[in-house]
This record gives structure tokens, sequence and C-alpha cells, in this order.
């Protein structure tokens, strides 16, 4: 069929100009920048993970009343493993990064050692001056081996256990918390009351929520664990390790555990359902427990310093600000405002995280929580903060925790020897470390 | 690109040679945007992905290269837990695709008769289609949930032991590939009905005057009829399972496929190697091992096909 001259010219032109257009489109770069400002509004990115609790404590209302310009916009994910990834992935493709990011205290270290030079170095805005608000140790996980500070301390956490009143009461447990810390001074006698609360409970409910939370529970009143002070991985040959390894193991043969894994809906279903009648909780999980539980939890929890005649810390962490962020300065003054003592110590009452900086924990001494039983919350961590041991951090740390506790729910659920999930754990470090 | 459109108007030269000359031109014009996209998206990624293969690159520090040669891939072959990628996957196509193939095809034959609602059906069979990967599975995670979901509830009331759908190592796979099966098997029947609405119906009525039942017309009219959709719908299923990644990613939220890897599949062993411990070396390697992995079974499933074609014509 034959086509007239100029409709082929046409044709020709449209194919010119398809192509032209695809080539365009291939090339175009994706537009960087989180947030937007226009005359003098800005929009602050946060972006967390877990509950840090500072929009549900109304910190950032509080914080846009104070300046007008400023708008805070919040973004979390539930599992610091995931947030974790994320950051990874925006941090080395450099787009879609919060003004201020949140590192959690097993990551801090990859910071420092790994990536101090994409992240600001906050002493440039005049960080230095809150160094004496800390611990030497909080100050010190976050700096750099060239003086350089990454970020600034918002909780630490400092662990105790938590407890369900009701339960205890029905399986004829003494409810007292300072009757059940005598009682359960050391593990064994943590486990020994277990047993006896198990004989009662049956098979609808259980002691603990999950072995993996017994062991990070454990591992977190060990000063080395994973490496030592030159950062050489010593997992393998730890005592600490064995004995917390050793301990969540039998806990898991005496069937003792909920055989939940954290972290997972069935977890999260189970603070409400009472599958279990105890928890380890470093004082994030306060928070945490007030959210899942909710308004049916009130007044059937409780909180009881730790076994083992030694205070704990599992968990707490930083705010960053990642290089590149278009408003460095203004998301300075945001992290500034929200880790001062009077938000951290607002915070505590409110949520459960325990403040890092020292004048905060000097003003809550006295606080007790009207969800838990009107418990001495403040009194409980703040002791446990004071004496918890200073961790021998390492880059590793996150994983190697995450595959031990892996293991551990292996023995749990599906009944594996601990020879065996041990040797996965290995395996899996191994890879990780790789 | 521009230069030669304008060029026919330049009056130096005898037109006709030359506009010939781009006719036989314009073709690879109108097929050069999906060449140049697929050279900048397909083959570009895949070269790449081969030499970041060789090398060891981490996340965190993705501009130190170190060489490694084969390392990634020994390494690879010497982790037990990629061959129990490797298995999984294999056990998880099968008991996903098998059943579902077969449903799709019994499916498809039920709507190819005369029903009232037919439209209704057919678009009914499409939902699950349209539904995303991710609003799927949570929502099959919770029916499985051990302690709390709706399945193990059902099996409670008919006097069956709670089933572990998480930790079990047969028990969490099946769950995963329900979750593929259930998306599936409504758009492959969609597929086998149309396959279906091709086969002349003199065949049919040839058949039935010879006194040929249901279930002969069946199988001699319309499954051979119908091979090659079916051949089709099996290469395209065997990529989909040997690629499965979010239903097993999410069915947990762990990267390495539950506790024990009991459902990890080699694409979520790709991305745990590469986004849970940030090794992109490493899963570039598993990237390329996937890749040779599919173009083989490809391979495999159309020699087969070949094979059996030729049987028939020989016949």
């Amino acid at each position: 069929m034959p086509i007239s001259r100029a409709a082929r010219r046409a044709t020709l032109r449209l194919g010119a100009v398809a192509l032209a257009g695809a080539l365009l489109a291939a090339c175009g770069s994706g537009s960087s920048g989180s947030s937007a400002s226009d005359g003098g509004k800005v929009t602050l990115t946060v972006d967390l993970f877990g509950t840090f609790g500072f929009k549900e404590a109304g910190l950032y209302a509080e914080y846009e009343k104070l300046h007008p310009n400023v708008t805070i916009k919040e973004s979390s994910t539930e599992q610091e493993n995931d947030y974790w990834k994320a950051l990874q992935t925006r941090l080395a493709g450099g787009g879609g990064l919060a003004d201020i990011q949140g590192i959690e205290v097993g990551r801090i270290a990859a910071v420092t050692q790994q990536q101090a030079d994409k992240f600001e170095d906050l002493n440039a805005f005049g960080a230095k001056g809150r160094k004496n608000d800390y611990s030497p140790a909080k100050w010190a996980a976050a700096t750099a081996a060239d003086g350089r500070t990454l970020g600034l301390g918002t909780d630490v956490g400092p662990e105790a256990i938590c407890y369900r009143t009701d339960l205890f009461k029905k399986a004829g447990l003494p409810t007292d918390r300072d009757e059940l810390a005598k009682k359960w001074s050391t593990w064994d006698g943590y486990l020994a009351l277990g047993k006896q609360y198990q004989a009662k409970a049956g098979s609808k409910s259980h002691w603990i929520d999950s072995v993996g939370s017994l062991y990070s529970l454990m591992i977190g009143q060990q000063k080395e664990r994973y490496y030592d002070d030159s950062g050489k991985l010593v997992y393998k040959d730890s005592p600490a390790v064995k004995a917390a390894w050793d301990t969540s193991v039998k806990a898991a043969e005496e069937g003792l555990s909920a055989k939940l894994r954290q972290w997972t809906p069935g977890w999260n279903q189970a603070f409400s359902s009472g599958s279990f009648a105890t928890i380890g909780c470093p004082a994030w999980m306060l928070g945490y427990i007030k959210g899942q539980a909710g308004n049916g939890g009130q007044g059937k929890w409780d909180v009881a310093p730790l076994p083992g005649g030694v205070a704990g810390n599992w968990g707490g962490s930083y705010l960053a600000i990642p290089k590149g962020s278009p408003h460095a300065k203004e998301a300075y003054e945001l992290i500034k405002w929200l880790t001062a003592a009077p938000q951290q110590e607002k915070l505590f009452k409110k949520q459960g995280s325990f403040p890092s900086s020292l004048g905060a924990i000097e003003a809550v001494k006295d606080v007790r929580d009207a969800y838990f039983s009107n418990a001495p919350t403040g009194e409980i961590f703040g002791k446990a903060a004071e004496t918890s041991p200073v961790q021998v951090l390492g880059v590793h740390d996150g994983d190697v925790t995450q595959q031990i506790t892996d293991a551990l729910n292996e023995v749990e659920q599906k009944g594996t020897s601990a020879g065996t999930a041990w040797s996965h754990a290995e395996k899996g470090i191994e890879n990780a470390v790789g | 690109m521009t230069l030669t459109a304008t060029a026919p108007a330049r009056t130096t030269r005898p037109p006709a040679p030359l506009r010939r000359r781009l006719a036989r031109l314009s073709p690879y014009a109108y097929v050069a945007p999906f060449f140049t996209l697929f050279a900048a998206f397909g083959l570009f990624p895949l070269l790449y992905t081969a030499y970041v293969s060789l090398y060891r690159v981490e996340l965190q520090t993705p501009g130190q290269m170190e060489w490694r040669g084969l390392g990634n891939y020994t390494a690879l072959f010497g982790d037990e837990y990629f061959w129990t990628a490797l298995r999984n996957t294999f056990a998880i196509g099968v008991i996903s695709t098998v059943p579902q193939l077969m449903m799709a095809l019994g499916l498809a034959h039920l709507l190819n008769y005369k029903l009232r609602g037919r439209t209704l059906f057919r678009v009914t069979m499409l939902l699950p289609y349209a539904t995303s990967v991710a609003a799927a599975t949570l929502v099959f995670a919770q029916l499985f949930g051990r302690d709390f979901g709706l399945i193990n509830y059902l099996l409670g009331l008919v006097g069956i032991h709670p089933v572990d759908w998480q930790s079990g190592t047969v028990a969490s796979q099946i769950a995963v590939s329900t979750i593929v099966t259930w998306r599936w098997t409504g758009y492959n029947a969609l597929i086998y009905l149309a396959g279906m609405q091709s086969i002349p119906a003199d065949l049919y009525e040839a058949a039935e005057l010879d006194g040929a039942s249901r279930w002969r017309q069946f199988l001699h009219v319309t499954l051979p009829g119908l091979r090659p959709t079916i051949l089709f719908t099996i290469v395209v299923s065997t990529i989909g399972a040997t690629q499965l990644f979010g239903e097993p990613l999410l069915f947990e939220g762990s990267v390495s496929g539950g506790i024990s890897h009991q459902y990890q599949t080699l694409g979520l062993y790709m991305y745990e190697q590469g986004w849970g411990f940030f090794h992109l070396g490493r899963a570039a390697a598993v990237a390329w091992v996937m890749f040779l992995l599919i173009v083989l079974l490809v391979l495999v499933n159309t020699a087969l096909a070949r094979r059996r074609s030729g049987k028939e014509t020989k016949r």
C-alpha cells in the first residue's frame, strides 16, 4: 500500500520524537530533598523506629508552637532491623533521607567506625557544650575516633521485669514487687518461680514471652559480650554469652516460654491476651506495652527490679543528621531541644523512655507510673541506669544478637537441640560478618 | 535523528534512493525506544551485576571495592543456607505451581460452559491477581497465625491440633504456597479460558457425534488444543516460582525466611545477603546464579515440550 510522502515524513519525525522522549525519560534524575521550604517556613522530617514517643508525648506540637515557622513530619518503622536496612540503602543511594534519623545503640559503632563521613559533625553546631549533660559512656559511644560527634543521646534502656499482677494472683504467686525482687534475686530463682507459675497456669499462659527476650535481657547485664576492647569478635568464647545462652535454653526446655518471636504480629497480640506473665522490660518497653495492651491493660501490669544482682542495659538511641540535609541547622536545633533535660523528663513521664541526660535522671527520681500499678519507675530504672555496665560495642552487635535470638527461637519453637541451634547461630553470624 | 528527518528537503541529491534508505531504517527507529530502555534498565544492570559479583562490596562502604575473583561464588556454593534456599524454592515452586495450574484448568473448563453470570465469575477470578502482594500476604499471615489464626481455629473445631504455620518446615511452605496459589489461579484460569475459546467448536461437535463424553472431550480435544497455552503458563509460573520473594518476606517480616530458613527462597536469600547483611557482591553472585538457573529451566521446559510435540507429529 503506497504511503504519501508527507505521511511518511511525519511518521519518521514521530519516531525521532519518540526516541528522544525515551532517552530523556531514561536520563531524568530523581529530584532529591525530603523537605520543602518556602519563605521562612521549614519542614523537618524525622525518621525513627519502634516507639520513640516524641509525637505521643506531644513534644512536636510543643516545638511547633515555640517555632511557628517549623513543621515536623515523623515517619517510623516498627522493627529496628527493617529501619536500619532502609537507612543503609538510602545512605548508599544518597536519597530519601530524613533531616533527622534515629540510631539504635547496637548500630552506633557501625556509624562511628564506618560511616562517620555520612553524618554531620554535631560539634560544628555547638554540641560540644552538651557533653557534660550525659554520662561519659553515652557520649563517647557516638563520637568517632577523630572527635566528631555524630549523634545526641535520647534514651537509655535500663532493665527491669514487667509482670501481670492479675495472672500472678490467679496462679497464687505473690504480687508485691519487693517480695518478688527478693524471690528472683538470681536467675535460677526467676526460673524456679516460673516453674511454679507454669504448674498452675497450664498451657494457655506462660512465664515469659520468648527465650530470645530472656537472652537479650541477660546479655544486657554484661560489659563484654561480642567484642573485646580491641574490636575483635569474641562471642564464641565469651562466658557471658554462654551463661545467657544456657539459661535461655533451660527456660525453653522447661516449657516456660510462650514461644513468641519478638516484634511479630503474634507477639503484639499476646500483650493483651495474657499469653505470658512476665517480660524483660527495658524502660522503653513500658511505652510499647502501653501501646499494645491499650487501656484494658491499665493497672494489670507492674514493674520489679531485674534478677541476677547486676543492673543491665538493653537498647537506647541517638538522633543524628545525615549529610546533605538542606536544613541541618534547624534540624540540630530540634535535636538539641528534644534531647534537653526537660523534654527527656517529660518523655519518661508520659511514655517511659528513660532519659540519658543526667539532669533528667535526677529529675525523674520520684516518678511513679499509674499504668503500671503506680510502680516507682523513676527509682527502679534510675538505680539500674546508674549501675548498669558500660558495654563494649562493635560494628555487628545488632547482627550477632539477631542470629543468636533466632537460634534460641529455633530451640523453643522447633525443639532443635541446643548444639545444632548454636551451630546455626555461628553460621549465621559468619554470613553476616562475612 | 532530527537531522535525518529533515534531510529529504535537500535538493542536490536525487531524493528517491535516500527516501528508500530512510524507509528501510524507519522500523529500527520504531523499535529503538524499547531497546534503548532495555539497554539502560535491562542489559546494563545485568552486566554490571556480573561485574560487582567479582568484588567484595559492602552497602555501608559502596566506594571500596575489593577484588575477589570467583570468591563470592565459591562462598555461595559452600554456604549450607544457599542449598536450603534452592531446595525451598523448588519445594515451594512445586507445591504452589502444580495445584495452581490444575485448578486453573478445571476452573477454566467450568467457565467455558454457558453459565448464568459468567462475566461476573470471570471478573471475580481476576480479583486476587489485582490485589497487592503485601496486602494479601499480611492478611494470610493473620489467617495462618499459630495462636489466634482463623485456620487453626477451624482446625480446632474438627479436633485437629493447632499447626505451627510459621516454624514448621512443611507447614510454612504450604502456607506460603497457598498465598501464591490464591493470587495466580484466577489469572491462569483466564489464560486457559482464552485458549479454550480459540479451539474450533466443530471439533467438539464432531467428538460429540462420535459419542465422546464430556471428560473424553476434555482429554482429547481441549487438552491438545491448549498445549501451547499450557506451555506458556508453565514457563511463566516456573520463572515466577524461581523469583518468589514478596510472599516469603512479608509472611513473618523475616529476611531469613523463618527462624531456621525453613521457607527462605533464593530471592529472599539474595535479599538477605544484600540488604540484611549488606554484602552487595555476594548478592550480585546470587542474582547471576538465579539468572542462569532460570535460563536453564526455561530451556529444559522448551526441550521437553518440543520432544512431546515431535512425537505427536510422528504419530
